[in-house]
Parts: C-alpha cells; structure tokens; sequence
C-alpha cells in the first residue's frame, strides 16, 4: 500500500484539502510534523473547531485506517488496550484432555489467539501504518493517562505474559482534548501542540463554502459574520464551525436568499443551544440584523 | 512588509534557541532538555525562510497551553524578528527624534502618512502588514517620554494619534452609512492587539524582567463568568482537596506504628490457635474525617465571587459529609440542610437566595455581628480537628471588625483559613480589613480556579 508521505507542509495542507478539510497553516505545519517526527499531535480547542475532523481528515488523505479509541470518565485498560477473552479461554481448558500438564495450557492459553484488541493494541500490531485518535483525552482520568505514556513515547504496550508488543509500522497519533482538565506534564512532554481556535472571518467563509457550496456568496458571508458576533457575545456556548455549516445547510434546505431577521429567528436554534444564550442572541444580534438589512436597502438605493 | 531575515548567523542560531529555552523557563513556562530536542527535531523539517513556520515549529513544540502560548509569543519576538523595528530607528522613527543621527526627521509628514498606510491596512485586513506597522506607530508615537508605563493607557494615546475611529456599532442605519473614516472595529480591535503585544514586548525589554504579562493575563481573566460552565472544573479541584487529605490520613497511619491493642479483634483470631493469643491485632488509625466549616459572604460586594463560592460550597457538600455551611450578610444562616436536599447547583442557589433571610435591614456585611452569631451557634462543637474557611472580602462598610470574637472562633477551631475574592493589590483598601483577621488565620486569594488549587495545595502541606 503507498501511502503518501507528504514532503512538505504545503503538499500535506494540498492533501487535507483535497480531503475537505482546509487546515491553517499552524495546523498543517504541525501535521506535516507529526508524520516527520513520528510524534503524537496533542489538538486542544473549543468545541466543535475540527479537532476530531483533523484526524478523519488525516487519515483520509494519508490513506490509513482510523483507529478511534473514544475517552471516557472510567475508561480503563481492558476497553483501551487489551483483554483476555476468559470465555475461549475456558472453552480451550475445557476441550482440552485432562492429564495435559497445567504448564501446557498455560502456554496455551496466554497466546495471541485468546487476546481480544483494543483500539490501542489494535493500532500497536497493525500491520498497515494507521491514524489512531485519542478522543477527548480530558474526559479520563490521571491514571489513564500515565497508562498512556508507554504505547505515546515507545509505541509499545506490555502484557505480563506475553511480553512488550511493539509496533512494526509507526501509527500517527493524534489526542484531542476540550481543555475541561489540565492534562498532565508528563504526556504533553511526549507530544506536539496544537491549539486551534474558531477560524478567522474569511478562513471559516471558506469552509463553510467548502461544505455547503450551492450557498449564495453573499449570504454565506453574512452568516459567517453574524457567527463571529454571536461568538463575541457571553454565551454559554458559542457556535462552532460545525453549527455554522448546519446553519448553512439549512439556510439551504429552507431554500432561504437572504438572513432577515425573520429567517433568523426562525433557524437560530441551529447554532445557539441554551435558552438563556438564545434569548441573549436574540436580543443583541437580532436587532443589529435590522439594522443591518435595513442599511443594505439603503445602500441599495 | 519586511521580508523576515534569517537568523543572522547560523551556528549561534542553536545557542539562541537555548537561551530561548532558559527564557521561558524563567517565565514559567515547563521547558524540558526533551522539549527543546523535540524543537530541533522540528527545526531540521521545516524551511527557516518562513517566518511563521519556523515560529510554529517553536512554539508547537515548547509551548504546550493556552497560556503558554501567550508567554511564548511575547518571549519569542523578543528573541527573533527585530528588523522592522532596526528599520524604524534607522528611518528616523524613532524615540523623541533628535537623537537619530543623519536624518532630518520630518515627524509629522512621515506620520500622515503611515496613518494612510495604517488605515489602508486596516481596510484590506492585512495581518502582518499591521503588525509591523504596530511596531512602526509605537516608536513614532509611543515613547515620547517613555509611554506612561500602563500599557493599555499607551496603546489608547497611540490610537488617538492616529485618529482611527471605529464605525458605530449597533444603532442600525448609522452603522450603515460608510463615512470615509470609519473602519470595521474588529479590525481596529486587532490592530490594538498588535499595538498591546508590541508594547508589552518593550516593556519587557526596558524594565528586563516578564512579571507584567502573566498577572496582566490573570486579571483580564478575572471571575469565571458563567458558574455552571465552570463548576466542572471548580468539582474537579475539590475532589483534589479530598483525595488529599484522605491520602494524608494514610500516610500518618504508615509512620506511626503505635501499639494499641484491638482486644475483640485478637481475641477472635485466636480462636484459629485454640485461645492462644499468638497473632496481635492492633487498631488500626482511622485517618482522621475533616470536619469542616465554612462561612461565605454573599453580599453584594463579593456578587460576582459569591456565585463562584457558592459553586465552591456546592462541591465541597458533594465530597465530604462532616460539614457545615453557613451563609451571611448582615446575619448568618446556616445552609447546610438546603445542600444536603437540593442536588443541583441552580436549584440550590435559588433556594438560599429565598429562604436564608440573612440581609436584615441595610443589607451590607456586617462582620461583626456574624462572628458572634457564630461563635454563638457552633462554639460548643468547634475543637481543634474542626477546620474553619471562610469565604468573604473582609470589607465591613465601616463597623467594628471585633477581631476579637474572630481570634476565639481561631482559637476554639484546628485551623482557619480565610479565603478572599479580591487580588491582593485590593486588599486593605478602602473599608477592607483583610489585615486584621490575617493576623488569625491564613488568608488567601481565590478568584479562579487555579488560585483554588493552589489554597489546596497549601492546606494540606500545612498539616501535621
């Protein structure tokens, strides 16, 4: 299988694009990083600016199978990197003759056969190069991570009877957090750092465009203006890219030309998702957009 | 606007970046040998040429935090990239300009027209281009007479030299009409940033040392605003409290092996060797329960960090039991029986805001009178293994502090810890008597998550 190996950072920002995924340039210099240094890429953010999308994308263009271990509060060993399959295993001892000496089955049943992966042991043997993503890293808790820092510095994982596994093609790593807890010295030492923030006016225009391109020009560029003041307001949560591309597909849907104060009442619940935040929205943006159209009219004529 | 230059010679480059590496360590930033390894790793893929992948390469790989990043920025103009502003000294720009030698400064002519170019940048948003002009504005206008010192009166005075006007925002039609001088005000926004990272890069330059960017970054923090985003991470530093001080217990247990005899319990094992008491049993020591009492003003000269407290107290329920909590004003009441039936935060929040009645007449602290109630209420029950916290600004609008009563409430309990909502800048100004019960207790500062983690770390170094 021939991968592409990107040799510069502009070819692997080439390559997530033809992904659908338009990186900035810290994003793809960073990538382009991970792939050279063979690092892991710590993304941390806000909500919903792609953290998740990177590695999809990555994975797409890099032409390498997800591996996707989701984080959660309790995650342990047994769901991330290995468990024995206890129930072969007795199936084995029972079919097994009895006078077979206990040493014999104990080689026996601690063998490969009897191992069921988890999505990091499952990264680690992988005979094909893989992307495997660390989702939402914050969510777990301090020990897990400290179990992580073995397979993120040495691509290894060791299971008593067996023995360390080591990887035999070099996976890339990306960890994704939403910055909920401070993760530990230890593993952001082992990693490269990316933060990425919601997107300047014009790079999130293009993405939008890029998403939901049967959008008209103009009205694509008001909706991404009016997300950046809805960002500026003090809202519980602030939309992100993905909220404004829902918007634009909606705006889509209700085959809508222009965002009147009327469409937007209507479809702001697309991006904004407390009550308290919708009725702050409604006040502030809702009345600028009045003024906004009715200026456009004036300049119009 | 200026091509970036290289790194002027090459085999120094690997000591700067070094120097780097010890400069952000002096500011706090954790910079590992690893890190710096990984940096040059980083540098050996990446073209020099550009300056913002080489700066990328840098900072991805030393600065690893929101916050780091921010130090990171500052540190790392100083290190590289000073052309733009050798270029303004060299073009007569510079500071109060007689001292330019060989240049007949036309100040004002050279200033219309880097306001043109500013303006213009401004209108086409052209980043770097208004980055260098930042650099550009600030040694025309900024130093005559070495800036105010104040960054953020500085930055203003630079502005209204230049005479950028926003255009209006909000009032509708107003907005509408694009009188030639009015520019979009994100854009401004993003030209004072320029314009405040450039001078706080030469107030480090003057003064030699970084303390003002990291307090300036926490109090533009300030509060965390909304109480229940933050109250994860408010739980999270509690449950930190709480494995603590259990793990303080059982530290004690292991170094003191003392010989109490658990008499039931060798008795029973000895039925195992026909009555013959061979194996002792000791008592093992509980690690002792905190029993814990806090006090929180909720006045309205603590509204903001009183919800942040509240949020506090709320956690604080949810991991110990041993505890008692008290609300006051004017009047204290205690709370303790609204924590243990309401389960959510807002509905306990809206519950003690109807039922505690703690604001009697003029609903303004009284101190005073909430140590005697206190004392009153609790003083048969405080003894030395009781911890007492109080949450409050210690400002009394003018009444009689009677620290007298505090120190008794201080010396019945084990320990007291005063925990205040005001930076230390503020404290003992005004009506605030911080200094007085001080003298008492440990008081602290606590207006953000962190400062709670760094109160935990404390509490539980200071136990014997």
């Amino acid at each position: 299988m021939a991968s592409p190996s990107p040799s510069s950072a502009a070819e692997l920002a080439a390559g997530l694009r033809a992904a659908g995924y338009l990186p900035d340039a810290s994003t793809a210099l960073v990538s382009y990083l991970a792939t050279r240094l063979g690092k892991p890429v710590l993304v941390e953010g806000p909500a919903g600016v792609g953290k998740t999308e990177l590695a999809k994308a990555l994975s797409s263009y890099l032409e390498r199978p997800l591996v996707r271990l989701q984080c959660y509060e309790g995650l342990d060993e047994a769901k991330a990197l290995y468990e024995w399959n206890y129930r072969k295993q007795l199936l084995r001892i029972q079919t097994e003759a009895s006078d077979t000496g206990w040493r014999a089955v104990q080689d026996d049943i601690f063998a490969e056969e009897f191992l069921l992966a988890r999505p990091l042991l499952t990264a680690i043997r992988s005979e094909h190069p893989v992307v495997l993503l660390i989702d939402e890293i914050d969510k777990t808790d301090q020990e897990f991570e400290a179990m992580l820092l073995e397979v993120l510095s040495d691509f290894q994982i060791s299971i008593p009877e067996l023995g360390p596994v080591s990887a035999t093609t070099h996976p890339v790593v990306v960890l994704t957090s939403n910055n909920s807890r401070e993760l530990t010295e230890a593993l952001k030492r082992r990693c490269l750092y990316l933060w990425l923030d919601y997107p300047s006016l014009e790079h999130e225009l293009e993405i939008v465009k890029l998403h939901a391109h049967e959008l008209d020009e103009t009205i694509a560029r008001k909706l991404v203006e009016i997300v950046h003041m809805v960002r500026e307001l003090d809202l519980k949560k602030p939309p992100s890219i993905a909220e404004s591309i829902d918007w634009a597909r909606a705006l889509l849907l209700l085959g809508a030309d222009d965002i009147d104060p009327e469409t937007f009442r209507q479809t702001l619940s697309v991006i904004v998702k407390h009550r308290t935040d919708l009725d702050t929205v409604a006040e502030r943006v809702g009345v600028r957009l009045t003024g906004m159209t009715r200026g456009a009219v004036a300049a119009a004529e | 606007m200026a091509p970036s230059p290289q790194p002027s010679d090459a085999p120094g480059t690997s000591a700067r970046l070094i120097e780097l590496g010890e400069a952000l360590r002096a500011a706090g930033v954790a910079v590992g040998t690893s890190e710096l390894l990984d940096a040059f790793a980083a540098l050996g893929e990446v073209a020099w040429g550009e300056r913002e992948a080489f700066k990328a390469a840098l900072s991805t790989t030393l600065a690893k935090s929101p916050d780091d990043r921010r130090v990171f920025e500052l540190i790392f103009e100083r290190f590289f990239f000073r052309a733009p502003e050798a270029q303004a000294i060299r073009r007569g720009l510079s500071q109060s300009g007689a001292g330019a030698p060989g240049e007949d400064d036309p100040r004002h002519p050279e200033a219309t027209s880097l306001r043109r170019r500013i303006v213009q940048a401004l209108r086409e948003g052209d980043d770097p281009a208004l980055r260098d002009l930042a650099r550009l504005a600030i040694a025309a206008f900024g130093r005559q007479g070495e800036g105010s010192g104040v960054v953020g009166v500085d930055v203003q005075r630079i502005r209204r030299a230049l005479g950028l006007k926003a255009s209006a925002q909000g009032d509708g039609a107003a907005a509408a009409e694009r009188d030639a001088d009015a520019l979009p005000a994100a854009r401004i926004r993003q030209f004072e940033a320029h314009l405040r990272r450039e001078l706080e890069r030469d107030l480090i330059e003057r003064t030699r040392s970084l303390p003002p960017a990291r307090p300036l970054n926490e109090l533009d923090r300030t509060l965390p605003s909304g109480p229940l985003q933050d109250l994860a991470a408010v739980q999270r530093v509690v449950m930190q409290l709480k494995r603590r001080l259990a793990t303080q217990g059982f530290r004690n247990r292991g170094h003191q092996r003392h010989a109490h005899v658990d008499v039931r319990r060798t008795m029973r094992a000895s039925l195992q060797t026909g009555g013959v008491p061979i194996v002792l049993k000791m008592r093992t020591r509980r690690p002792r329960r905190p029993e814990i009492y806090v006090l929180c003003d909720v006045s309205t000269s603590v509204t903001s960090a009183s919800v942040f407290f509240l949020s506090v107290l709320h956690a604080l329920h949810d991991s110990f039991r041993k505890m008692r909590s008290f609300v006051f004003i004017e009047r204290i009441s205690e709370v303790t029986e609204t924590f243990a039936r309401e389960r959510s935060f807002k509905a306990t929040a809206e519950a003690i805001a109807r039922d505690a009645g703690v604001a009697d007449v003029s609903g303004y602290t009284d101190y005073g009178r909430v140590w005697e109630e206190f004392l009153a209420q609790v003083a048969d029950e405080l003894h030395p293994r009781a911890t007492v916290i109080v949450l409050g600004d210690a400002r009394t609008n003018g009444r009689d502090p009677r620290a007298d009563v505090f120190a008794q409430v201080v010396a019945r309990a084990g320990r007291t810890f005063w925990l205040n909502p005001e930076p230390r800048l503020y404290w003992n100004y005004g009506d605030s008597v911080i200094a007085a019960y001080e003298r008492h207790c440990q008081a602290f500062e606590c207006w953000t998550t962190a400062h709670l983690e760094t109160f935990v770390k404390e509490l539980t170094r200071t136990t014997r």
